[in-house]
């Protein structure tokens, strides 16, 4: 296997984008991810897809997107892992490279959410587990399987609504410091817990937005590093992945995601570093409770300890592990497919140092980075970790 | 103020899947007839809910089916209060994930219980009926 580094990021706008096709969406990301490498598109041999797609007109949106894009002639492949579906296809580009295949690859995540109205959008996304015993007669919705883990965080570690609200209120306020986010508003603890009841216990402002929205990562092998003179590139350190049932019923229990365990255990190993070395992580935080669960997944603190964490501010920029410090999927925005590729985006430029806001650049010090990137409820899990 | 942007509107899809029930059809004529069952594997031994018509765990395709008594305890629930598009006329409605003595683990509805009601830890029975739509179902009650 060999090396591979992120050498070219790009980001579009978070948010409602109704003047943008699904192409001219993905050209928002593709357009300053190229620039950002220094290669020209002929030099990207594999173009790795992420979308969730049949929520847009397009049933084949890798072709036109490549097309609008001037990627016509690279390898093409649609990859499909729910919401983790962009570091589906970070992963795949990644191996293109590390294999040997070709020197330069592109991830590109995209998805346009808002061409069908929020209940059309309920049906589609609430059919992301296991149709006939779960969706048919029972009418389950996405945050629906998020809020019945959320009742069983609660009953067994004392967690409350308010710990949940802790969490939106720290990401709105990062969110409302990224020029890119959905949300560049603040909020507070009443206007969270006021907001209207979605799922029990997720209310409005503990769920991510349905949003539209693109992020592309160039991925380049050591050679071509070398050959571009990229200075001080962010490496690709480890991989790690994991699923998890269909069924919400076969799962041990609703405390913690069991794909999120294995995933960043095996992340850990291959990049050789533990929890105590990140020095700043984007976690999945699709809803306040995921993000509680994966700081305890991710083994940043001790099962049930993940409420500390946000109480005590330790998730901050400034605090041990500052986490989703561009407002994560909650207040940047959650474009399904764009999601893991902009987690990517985000963790590049921070290793970098140049985080859009000084205010939320986090101190440096191992110079490595975590993404935790899930699909489903926990049915597919993607971490990835990169060091500088 | 509203803005809106200029658009043109696909031609419209309905698509309805027809779901093959061969294999597992057993247990939608069970609940017509009031049971629910699940399928152990006669080879491992293994017990499913969902049923299933081919053992994950061996891979042996010899399976029973199993009546289920129903009696369990919550492990999760919810109170659906935003609905997806098919589920748009009913009322807010609550899922529940229980343990059954049975040995298997099922999602389903849970009513006869208000929201405040439901509870982690709350003892639940299985039973079989007929949704608001007719069709045959079946749902958890408080014991």
């Amino acid at each position: 296997m060999r090396r591979v580094a992120v050498i070219g990021v790009g980001c579009s706008k978070f948010g409602v984008l109704k003047d943008l096709n699904l192409s001219e969406l993905a050209f928002e990301a593709v357009k300053p991810a190229i620039e950002d490498s220094g290669v020209s598109s002929q030099d990207i041999s594999l173009l790795a897809f992420g979308s969730v797609g049949g929520m847009y007109e397009e049933a084949l949106p890798a072709v036109v997107a490549a097309e609008y894009c001037g990627l016509t002639g690279a390898g093409l492949v649609r990859c499909e892992a729910a919401c983790a579906s962009g570091s589906a296809a970070f992963m795949t580009a990644y191996q293109n490279v590390a294999i040997g295949l070709s020197d330069v690859s592109m991830a590109l995540g995209v998805e346009k959410m808002t061409e069908v109205d929020t209940p059309t959008m309920m049906e589609l996304i609430g059919r992301a587990g296991s149709y006939l015993w779960e969706f048919h007669n029972f009418g389950i919705t996405f945050p629906a399987y998020y809020a019945m883990y959320a009742s069983a965080h609660m009953a067994e570690y004392g967690t409350t609504e308010e710990d949940l609200a802790l969490v939106a209120v720290k990401n709105h306020r990062y969110g409302a410091l990224n020029p890119k986010a959905r949300f560049q508003k603040e909020t507070n603890l009443d206007e969270v817990l006021s907001s209207f009841l979605v799922s029990w216990p997720l209310k409005l402002y503990d769920c991510s937005p349905i949003c539209d929205g693109s992020a592309a990562v160039v991925l380049a092998s050591e050679e071509k590093v070398r050959e571009l003179g990229v200075q001080d590139p962010v490496w690709v350190s480890g991989i790690g992945y994991s699923s998890d049932t269909a069924n919400l019923s076969k799962r041990a229990d609703y405390l913690g995601l069991r794909a999120s365990v294995t995933a960043s255990r095996n992340a850990y190993k291959m990049a050789d570093v533990g929890p105590e070395d990140i020095d700043v992580a984007n976690v999945h935080d699709c809803f306040t409770i995921a993000e509680i669960m994966a700081y305890e997944d991710l083994g940043f603190c001790g099962k049930g300890e993940g409420t500390l964490m946000i109480r005590e501010g330790m998730t901050e920029v400034g605090g041990r592990i500052p986490v989703n410090v561009d407002g994560g999927l909650k207040a940047k925005g959650h474009p399904l497919g764009a999601t893991g590729c902009a987690m990517i985006y985000e963790l590049t430029k921070q290793l970098r140092g140049e985080a859009d806001r000084p205010a939320r650049q986090v101190p440096l010090k191992n110079n490595v980075a975590l993404a935790h990137n899930v699909g489903g409820t926990g049915h597919y899990c993607y971490v990835t970790i990169l060091r500088r | 103020m509203f803005i809106t942007w200029p658009a043109i509107k696909s031609r419209a899809t309905r698509i309805e899947f027809e779901i093959p029930i061969s294999k597992t059809k057993r247990f939608w004529d069970g609940l017509k007839e009031g049971e629910i069952y699940s399928t152990r594997c006669r080879s491992c031994g293994g017990m499913f809910f969902p049923p299933v018509a081919d053992c994950p765990d061996c891979r042996s395709s010899d399976m029973e089916w199993v009546k289920l008594e129903g009696s369990g305890v919550v492990e999760a629930f919810t109170h659906v209060v935003v609905k997806p598009s098919s589920f748009q006329g009913m009322e807010p409605y609550s899922i529940a994930i229980a343990r059954l003595e049975d040995g298997v683990k099922v999602l389903a509805w849970i009513r006869e219980a208000g929201p405040t009601d439901v509870e982690v830890g709350m003892k639940v029975r299985l039973v079989v009926g007929a949704t608001p739509e007719g069709e045959a179902s079946y749902w958890f009650v408080p014991v």
